[in-house]
């Protein structure tokens, strides 16, 4: 299968030289979802970021390669690079209270990078808000068009998000805890969401969560990562079944089932956390030789 | 209807005010040392001189009944007559409150444009050699008052290279036939650009001066704001959509940034029209303030208690014109 989006020994570091991604590698094939799991600070986020080339100041690349559809992103200029990643590449943001600009009108938050960046006529790129906000199940999308962010409640705004980053149909959308900062009741249905709508446009999705229920209900392939490396690469199913890292094992175990709320919550032992900081202390030896 | 009713309270409150400062300056005026009847004398006047004109300005009469007499007066659109130049007040007053206006806007613009331009040149360049250069700059032009500057900017642009006007608000010998007192803004109309262009040799350094301090503080509460909101999440999404940098600061963060700003240019605004005083001074410009330091010399009383109770009503206005600003550029305020 080809991989729309590969990351090749991606590393990279705060300014003071500490490492957080550690030659990081990861697939994400055409039309498929793969989960990118961990702890939090494991660098998830981080991973999008070095994509989309939006790194905090602090941070920057030190080395690795990032493949999007056949091309190396660190070997293109900036500018170009981010022409690239607006043209193929969409983001679903965490925090939909914040997400959107407070002094501008829901319509041209989704239409104006469509006229802007990619070139579209006006009337074209309202259509298409039109359509997609009426996809992502927004009642009355006209009106909501005119609407200021504040005048609409959180599930509102992240479907509106959901529909801006589907806008401009690219092949890869990156999901950074897309449903972490909604209502338990709202993240059930976002999740639907994102995925119905990923299923009907077939884009690539990189899926960040730290929730292992919810990769098992929408992702085909995942990573895990620990300290800013990938502990483990695999299939869902298998990865289900079998959990080949001692870490990946000790996670699943530490997931809460629905089926036994009652049952006492597993923490990741010790020993498993000494072995994978084992594992990344040798990785960090290997690198200084 | 409840924006009328906000702006009904702000009228009312601002009545109050000016109430307050009508007394607070009549009585202290009048507390002071200092006779104007003493200015108008000759040496060797007699006593029956001195108490006749006392009598015939009001002031041998109690401060209380002073202050009714004047009040009343003032109820029905009379300010008094001013004792030095023996004109009514209300009409000196309006005659020169427009010199005064069209320099304080002058000066406002400068300091804004100057003040956003190098807040947006240290956002796109933070973090690096150019920041610290800009708030080098800004810190400087902060910690100099305006008329020091206005003495630095005679002595580059009128003595070591003079290219304005040191003194005056127009060249006498353009000899204009203006209908109002709006000089500049009527030669705007008119589209006389010989007379701008005279109006704006005349202006530039002593509105410069007003807006150099105003300027740094601009430029360094917006770039504050402005890097804030470069961290913030619609920020960065703009990003992944494949706009740059320059988009980024002005679209995106700039809109939102500026709020903040503007509710403290209001304020500094009207520090900037007390400024007018000793600037207009400083170049000899016909406006109120040098109307006021001629009146606090010459102890001309109704002269100084029309223009305080004008700056008074000036400064209010500008804080009421700031409120409603505000809540025209952000929509959260718009239908609260």
């Amino acid at each position: 299968m080809k991989s729309f989006l590969s990351i090749r020994n991606l590393s990279v570091r705060l300014k003071n030289g500490s490492p957080i991604l550690r030659s990081v590698s990861l697939d994400v094939a055409a039309g498929q979802v793969h989960g990118l799991v961990g702890e939090s600070g494991a660098g998830k986020s981080m991973i999008g970021k070095a994509v989309l080339g939006t790194l905090p100041r602090a941070l920057s690349v030190s080395g690795g390669e990032i493949w999007l559809d056949g091309t190396d992103l660190m070997s293109l200029p900036p500018a170009e690079r981010r022409r690239r990643i607006g043209a193929t590449a969409a983001l679903i943001p965490q925090d939909p209270l914040t997400a959107l600009n407070p002094s501008k009108r829901i319509g041209p938050q989704i239409t104006r990078r469509l006229v802007d960046i990619l070139g579209w006529s006006k009337q074209d790129a309202q259509d298409r808000a039109l359509e997609l906000l009426g996809e992502v199940h927004i009642p009355d999308p006209a009106r909501v068009m005119r609407n200021y962010p504040h005048e609409l409640s959180g599930g509102m705004r992240q479907r509106i998000l959901i529909a801006s980053a589907f806008a401009a149909e690219p092949r890869l959308i990156i999901a950074d805890e897309p449903t972490t900062a909604l209502d338990v009741t709202v993240q059930k249905q976002i999740l639907r969401l994102i995925a119905d709508m990923q299923t009907r446009h077939g884009t690539a999705l990189l899926f960040v969560t730290h929730d292992l229920g919810v990769v098992s209900k929408v992702c085909d392939t995942l990573s895990v990562l620990y300290a800013g490396k990938v502990v483990e690469e695999a299939r869902m199913h298998r990865f289900f079944m079998r959990p080949i890292h001692p870490y990946s094992a000790a996670l699943l175990a530490a997931t809460p089932t629905y089926t036994d709320p009652t049952g006492s919550l597993t923490p990741v032992s010790q020993e498993v956390i000494d072995g994978v900081e084992a594992e990344v202390a040798q990785h960090d030896a290997r690198r200084a030789r | 209807m409840t924006l009328l009713r906000t702006i009904f309270l702000r009228l009312l409150t601002t009545a109050i005010t000016l109430f307050g400062v009508a007394v607070i300056v009549f009585v202290v005026i009048r507390v002071v040392p200092g006779n104007p009847i003493a200015m108008m004398l000759p040496p060797g006047a007699t006593e029956a001189d001195i108490a006749r004109l006392q009598a015939q300005y009001g002031f041998d009469k109690s401060i209380f009944d002073q202050f009714l007499i004047w009040l009343s007066g003032v109820l029905q659109g009379d300010f008094g007559t001013s004792i030095s130049l023996r004109q009514p007040v209300s009409k000196l007053v309006l005659n020169r409150l427009p010199a005064t206006l069209e320099l304080s806007i002058m000066a406002l613009l400068m300091a804004v444009l100057m003040g956003v331009t190098l807040a947006l040149i240290g956002t796109r360049f933070r973090d690096g050699k150019t920041e610290g250069v800009v708030d080098v700059t800004a810190g400087m032009a902060l910690s100099i008052p305006d008329f020091l500057w206005g003495l630095v900017l005679i002595l580059l642009f009128g003595v070591f290279w003079p290219v304005f006007h040191i003194s005056g608000r127009i060249s006498p010998a353009l000899n204009v036939d203006f209908t109002t007192n709006f000089y500049l803004f009527e030669a705007i109309a008119r589209l006389r650009f010989d007379v701008m262009a005279d109006l704006a040799a005349h202006m530039f350094m002593p509105a410069l001066a007003l807006a150099i301090p105003l300027a740094a503080i601009v430029s360094q509460l917006l770039k504050q704001s402005l890097k804030e909101t470069m961290h913030l999440d619609y920020v960065t999404l703009a990003r992944t959509k494949g706009y740059g940098e320059n988009h980024v600061i002005t679209r995106e963060a700039l809109p939102n940034a500026i709020l903040p700003t503007l509710t403290l240019v209001g304020v500094q605004f009207t520090f900037l029209i007390g400024g007018t005083v000793i600037i207009e001074r400083l170049f000899s410009y016909e406006g109120l303030g040098n109307m006021a330091i001629d009146a606090v010399i010459n102890r001309d009383l109704p002269l100084i208690q029309g223009i305080v109770i004008l700056f008074a009503m000036l400064f209010t206005l500008v804080n009421l014109a700031v409120d409603m600003l505000y809540v025209v550029l952000n929509p959260r305020l718009r239908h609260a």
